[in-house]
């Protein structure tokens, strides 16, 4: 049996019934990735380990044992979370060789749960990026098109589900990251409220700003993933005492008694008439399934991506200041410390690296802080005052994910500005800490377009159940390039 | 914009050495991005408080204890080091030696 195109839920069902193992599963996926990521750059590397894992499941399946949520199913890992003996560059040059020394909580959790991690995925150096161009290990390709970007920083886990390596991969969200690449690829994105899920082993970009979400083919595995990797870590101070742990099974057939609001601002300017189009015969096919539609307004939007540009470079020149060449990775001995420290990070560090530490130091600089940085922080109070008020009207709000379907490799490569500006519709959820999930809504010559929903903090359910029934009712997630 | 100086002052407090056409690109860049968010500047943010805790948790203490991690992870830990002796890190002077 194919496992190509399969759902986790799927897999499951599969593995269950005695249809597939583990084994056939990852043996799989493994060929997969061996046949076609020499053109698509999406792994970095795969686990050497993973077959003799799939066996332990299987056995352990035949004996009758109690299995985990995703006991034999190939998840793929950002390669900025930590992996116990598995090299973890973040992307980037200054990590090369370097070896995780414990699992990141989500790890842990996987793991527990039966997972067989397969691999590390290529991502934008740091997770700055909207591209995975800025990776020191060679941009991914988007596989509808591959002379195309797949977005990023997460782009490698996105390239890994879409293609069909994998059902399930694992990014990181700090302004996008998560929901940009699943957009640009055609699956499910889903980025989980600030301190859902632990970020003890994340390597850190923006640390109020990170999250740990998925990437999935439909919104059901999505909410099984979340179910994993969820909950109060201690090694996380912000991670959040949850009231509901689980995510109840999703039942819901319509949509009747929801209120979905689109926010005027997320449909100005600036936005591809296509993609506008795909959203709105989606927004037509929510209100068909039950719901009410009610435009609504957040004023501050436009001033989010700002916002965000400052706030999240000044928390990364700090996050990176720990890359001194000294406890880990490249190392560029200079005739003292400090020489030491500048060559070994202007060497090691990529452009967008170099340009973000560089924008922060300014932005927190003694003279600058109280106009870049402390305004910034107001004006994120701004910003998540808008949602709680449109929150008190609506349950979910509706927006495109992105202003425009992928783009050309190299399009926006040399112009920082203009890249940044893809990021416009999904910074909010990060600087507002509410959840936020890319749903697979049409495609624009023959490129997906992505559907963003966002909830109020901690109700990943109601992302769940819009998505959910919006895929029960269409088929945009199960078409493959 | 920024000028050479400017940029090599930025550069100097992010601890990055970088090259002659680096300080000229990154002068553009930087300043053109900078001129995109002087756009908050419009906003009148007077009396709104800045947004500092994202999980708006206060205080989260554990008892003082050393939890110690496994003898595995400290050793992949160390050996991670760039330049070690024993299971000590091995780094230049921080202090250069006066002689006076």
């Amino acid at each position: 049996m194919d496992t190509k195109d399969m759902t986790i839920k799927e897999m499951k069902d599969c593995l269950a019934s005695g249809e597939l193992t583990s084994c056939e599963i990852v043996s799989q996926a493994l060929d997969r990735i061996k046949e076609s990521n020499d053109e698509l750059n999406s792994f970095l590397s795969v686990s050497d380990s993973a077959l003799e894992e799939a066996t332990a499941i299987d056995k352990r399946r035949a004996a009758g044992e109690d299995l985990g949520l995703l006991a034999g199913i190939p998840v793929a890992i950002k390669d900025n979370m930590l992996v116990k003996g598995w090299e973890v560059t973040a992307g980037s040059q200054i990590l090369e060789g370097h070896i995780g020394a414990y699992d990141a909580t989500v790890v842990q959790r996987l793991k527990a749960a039966g997972a067989i991690l397969i691999g590390r995925t290529n991502m934008d150096e740091f997770a700055m990026g909207s591209s995975n161009e800025n990776s020191h290990y060679g941009p991914t390709k988007n596989p509808w098109d591959k002379t195309r970007v797949p977005g990023g920083s997460s782009g490698g886990s996105a390239v890994a589900v879409a293609a069909g390596f994998v059902s399930a991969a694992l990014g990181s969200d700090t302004g996008g990251s998560v929901r940009q690449p699943a957009a640009l690829c055609g699956v499910v994105g889903l980025k989980p409220t600030y301190g859902r899920v632990s970020r003890s082993g994340l390597i850190s970009l923006a640390s109020s700003l990170d999250q740990v979400g998925t990437l999935t083919r439909s919104v059901e595995d999505a909410a099984l993933m979340l179910q994993v990797i969820e909950g109060k870590d201690p090694m996380d101070s912000t991670s959040a005492e949850l009231s509901q742990v689980t995510i109840p099974e999703l039942i819901e057939k319509d949509l009747k008694g929801m209120k979905l609001g689109l926010p005027k601002e997320y449909f100005l300017e600036g936005m591809d008439p296509e993609v506008k189009r795909s959203v709105m015969e989606a927004v037509e096919n929510l209100e068909r399934m039950g719901a009410t539609i009610k435009e609504v307004s957040l004023p501050h939007t436009q001033y989010a991506l700002a916002a965000y540009y400052i706030i999240q470079p000044s928390e990364a020149s700090s996050n990176l200041g720990r890359f001194d060449g000294l406890r880990y990775g490249y190392h560029s001995g200079g005739e003292n410390l400090l020489d030491t420290y500048e060559r070994t990070r202007g060497e090691g560090f990529g452009a967008e690296v170099k340009r973000r530490i560089m924008l922060g130091s300014y932005t927190l600089s003694a003279g600058y802080c109280d106009a870049y940085y402390k305004k910034a922080l107001k004006v994120r109070t701004l910003i998540k005052r808008d949602f709680d008020e449109v929150f008190k009207d609506v349950d979910a709000l509706i927006t495109p994910t992105t202003p425009s379907v992928a783009w050309p490799l190299g399009e926006k490569f040399n112009d920082p500005l203009t890249m940044y500006l893809s990021d416009i519709y999904t910074v909010t959820a990060n600087l507002a800490m509410v959840p936020a999930m890319s749903v697979p809504c049409g495609f624009v010559n023959n490129l997906p377009v992505g559907l963003q929903i966002f909830a109020p903090a901690f109700d990943e359910y109601t992302l769940f159940k819009v998505g959910s029934v919006y895929q029960s009712k269409t088929d945009w997630h199960k078409r493959c390039p | 914009m920024f000028s050479n100086e400017q940029t090599l002052q930025i550069a100097k407090l992010a601890r990055l050495r970088l090259s002659d056409e680096e300080v000229e690109l990154y002068g553009n860049q930087l300043g053109s991005i900078l001129g995109y968010v002087e756009k908050l500047q419009e906003l009148d943010t007077e009396n709104v408080p800045e947004l500092q805790h994202a999980a708006q948790l206060q205080n989260v203490f554990r008892d003082d204890v050393v939890n110690q991690c496994s003898e595995e992870s400290r050793k992949r830990a160390l050996d991670n080091f760039s330049n070690r002796e024993g299971d000590l890190l091995k780094v230049q002077a921080v202090f250069e030696n006066r002689t006076e």
